[in-house]
């Protein structure tokens, strides 16, 4: 027991100290090393609690895909750290007043916050007994069958947002000759190739 | 004080002794996976390869170790020095901490966790980390070319081995890679998912950054990708690295298609070899295929790697996944 | 028809596979590495190797310093200087070549009228630093005694040919 306990703080720390780091490493790829790190910290508090699908599902999804696609983008910015300290203090004013009018608002959402008695009991309702299937399986179960059409809701969001992305970005040009590779692959010596006897002097 | 040795001390003396079983002879195979590979390129280059060193130049791996070791380590003055070295650690730590979960024979394991084979998956998919730190942190132009190929790269293979491997849990319904092995017992999945087993394969190529595939560090264009800066240990750490995920790959290939532990044929002649020696056999395998196709193939231009990756392996594997959920169903195979 | 056929050589990976299968049966051909320190390849008797200063068999030395292989060097890596010897012979007192320079175009033996500086068959001589690549008259003429033999021997092959 003890040793989940020191699992657990160790976890927390580092995932805490991680979470501070990604705001302020002054290097844009640090932090993204940073979020990595506090990726793999809440993996290993799902573990902890025996959700390892959710952890394994959180590494593979956000550190091996997310991450991936934000470290790529940031590698290549170009930033001149100098230049964009220079305005800091300038702003500090405004974003400063910023700051404290959405933590005033925060406050007032979470002190008119109050929780239905029996919210527990509509939470753990569709539970399985985890002793006798697996975390995958309880997880599988409830999302295809209970809970399908918020599920595949979701999925449609996705989808709308990967085509909205996609017709966003794409700009048709002409005149592209592009590679077609079935054509290429069909070709045959005997419709590509000719062997022609050349007379001295005379040219084809 | 009992108590804190049979608790604590016990296991973690345990558990330490059966990491050292495990990494010890992966190194060594990992060091002789290098001079295979520079055999059987000699052998299908009509070269002889390796001979000097020792018999059979098999102190060769060693002879390379060694030079590797005691050569100076260069840090570039304009690199990130933190991260700089990390990358190599990183790629070198998780071509070892994959073999955690693989199961050698029947209960053989050293985690037999629920979730093995998205651990693996997990796993091959942070393979790309070490690369794009090693490319952005070397601050130089080539090894930056070469870590955004490879991120982009593996990223997108990542996606059909991941519908590879849902067609196989679906034959299996488990994600415990004990339980994919013994699902194998009458029919090897390589044999009814052949395309499947191409598709992978193929994948894991393009995923640890191998010959036809290997535009990471095409020394022709980009003089050795990601690792120029690097010389010495840091190197020595890339390339340990890329060989252990090399096997990684090809164990994950064994387990999933050709039966994990399991004698081809469940008869006497076969049944007597101990389990472990087949998986190993197997391995072996799958390592030369990946090695003859690095003599077999030329390296693929950049466009149609992404076009292999998105527009053929993507929609087949998607497809195959719907094929064998609709059969399963239709069937009743469906595995409870 | 055709169609089927394409389709089939593209789903069924036939021409990779008929790839693999030539690079696997190189696997089992008779090698053709030379051990390199070990075994060495054939030399034609024309092969323009490292250069010599040939002597007459009495010990006399061939060069008369006539320069013209000095004139024809293309990359003048040649230099000569030339007095009248005690006896009154004509003589080189320095013959020196560079041999970071020498394109070994064999044009020195071509024009030598007394086959004095000859191209021998010795290709091993690398060295650790650069000044040892400047050869001198001792040099040239050490080098001649050292391959007369094998000299003389390309020399004699040759001959029917010129």
């Amino acid at each position: 027991m003890i040793v989940q306990a020191l699992a657990f703080y160790m976890f927390a720390t580092v995932a805490i100290a991680a979470g501070v780091m990604v705001i302020s490493a002054r290097n844009p790829v640090h932090s993204v090393l940073f979020l990595i790190a506090a990726f793999f910290n809440a993996a290993g508090l799902f573990v902890l609690m025996g959700a390892e699908f959710l952890a394994m599902i959180l590494v593979i999804v956000y550190v091996g895909a997310v991450a991936v696609l934000f470290l790529f983008v940031v590698m290549m910015l170009d930033i001149n750290f100098v230049e964009m300290r220079q305005g800091f203090l300038q702003y500090l004013p405004i974003g400063g007043l910023i700051g404290v009018i959405l933590l005033i608002e925060l406050l007032f959402v979470f002190a008119g916050w109050t929780v239905t008695p029996d919210a527990g009991n509509v939470a753990a309702l569709p539970m399985f007994d985890l002793s006798e299937v697996s975390n995958t399986r309880a997880l599988g179960r409830l999302l295809y069958t209970k809970y399908i059409y918020l599920f595949q809701a979701a999925g449609l969001v996705l989808l709308v947002a990967m085509i909205g992305a996609i017709v966003l970005t794409l700009r048709p040009r002409k005149g592209v000759r592009r590679q077609k590779v079935p054509d290429q692959v069909r070709r045959t010596r005997a419709e590509s190739v000719e062997i022609k006897k050349v007379e001295t002097g005379k040219g084809i | 004080m009992a108590e804190l040795w049979t608790g604590y001390l016990l296991p973690t003396v345990i558990i330490v002794a059966q990491i050292i079983a495990i990494v010890a002879p992966l190194l060594l195979a990992v060091a002789y996976l290098t001079y295979a590979e520079r055999k059987v390129l000699a052998g299908m280059q009509l070269r002889k390869g390796p001979n000097v060193v020792g018999p059979f130049g098999l102190g060769q791996p060693i002879a390379d170790g060694l030079k590797l070791l005691f050569k100076e380590t260069v840090i570039p003055s304009g690199a990130n020095k933190v991260v700089f070295i990390a990358a190599p650690v990183v790629t070198f730590l998780l071509g070892l901490i994959g073999w955690a979960v693989i199961p050698f024979d029947d209960g053989m394991v050293l985690a037999d966790i629920n979730v093995g084979i998205l651990y693996l998956f997990a796993v091959s998919s942070l393979g790309v980390y070490g690369v794009i730190m090693a490319g952005w942190a070397s601050n130089s132009k080539y090894a930056f070319l070469g870590a955004l190929r490879s991120a982009a790269q593996m990223v997108s293979y990542e996606i059909s081995i991941g519908f590879v491997i849902v067609t196989v849990l679906l034959c299996v319904g488990s994600l415990n890679l004990t339980e994919i092995v013994r699902a194998q017992e009458d029919l090897w999945f390589a044999v009814p998912l052949l395309p499947m087993f191409v598709v992978f394969f193929v994948s894991g190529l393009a995923e640890t950054n191998r010959a036809p595939f290997d535009l990471p560090e095409a020394e022709a264009e980009l003089v050795a990708g990601f690792n120029v800066e690097y010389s010495s240990m840091p190197f020595a750490l890339f390339f340990l690295g890329e060989y252990a995920n090399m096997i990684l790959m090809s164990a994950m290939t064994t387990i999933l298609f050709l039966g994990g532990w399991l004698p081809p044929i469940d008869v006497a002649p076969f049944n007597w070899i101990p389990g472990p020696i087949w998986f190993g056999a197997k391995i072996a395998m799958v390592l030369f295929v990946f090695l003859w196709v690095r003599a077999t193939f030329p390296r693929y231009r950049y466009d149609q790697l992404m076009r292999l990756g998105w527009k053929v392996f993507l929609p087949l594997s998607l497809f195959w996944v719907f094929l064998t959920a609709g059969v399963l169903v239709a069937t009743g195979w469906v595995p409870k | 028809m055709a169609f089927l056929n394409h389709g089939v050589r593209t789903i069924f990976l036939v021409e990779l596979l008929k790839g693999m299968a030539l690079t696997f049966s190189y696997m089992f051909r008779r090698k053709v590495t030379l051990n390199y320190p070990h075994e060495k390849g054939p030399l034609s008797p024309r092969f323009r190797g490292e250069h010599v200063l040939r002597r007459y068999p009495n010990g006399e030395e061939r060069c008369i310093a006539c320069k013209l292989c000095e004139a024809i060097c293309p990359a003048q890596a040649i230099t000569i200087e030339a007095e009248p010897r005690a006896d009154g012979s004509r003589r080189t007192t320095r013959y020196d070549i560079d041999m970071t320079k020498c394109i070994y175009c064999g044009l020195c033996e071509e024009s030598c009228p007394v086959d004095a500086i000859v191209e021998g068959p010795n290709y091993e001589f690398a060295t650790e630093t650069r000044e040892e690549l400047l050869y001198n008259k001792e040099k040239l003429l050490a080098n001649g005694d050292r391959w007369e033999s094998a000299i003389a021997a390309d020399l004699a092959a040759d001959a029917p040919y010129r």
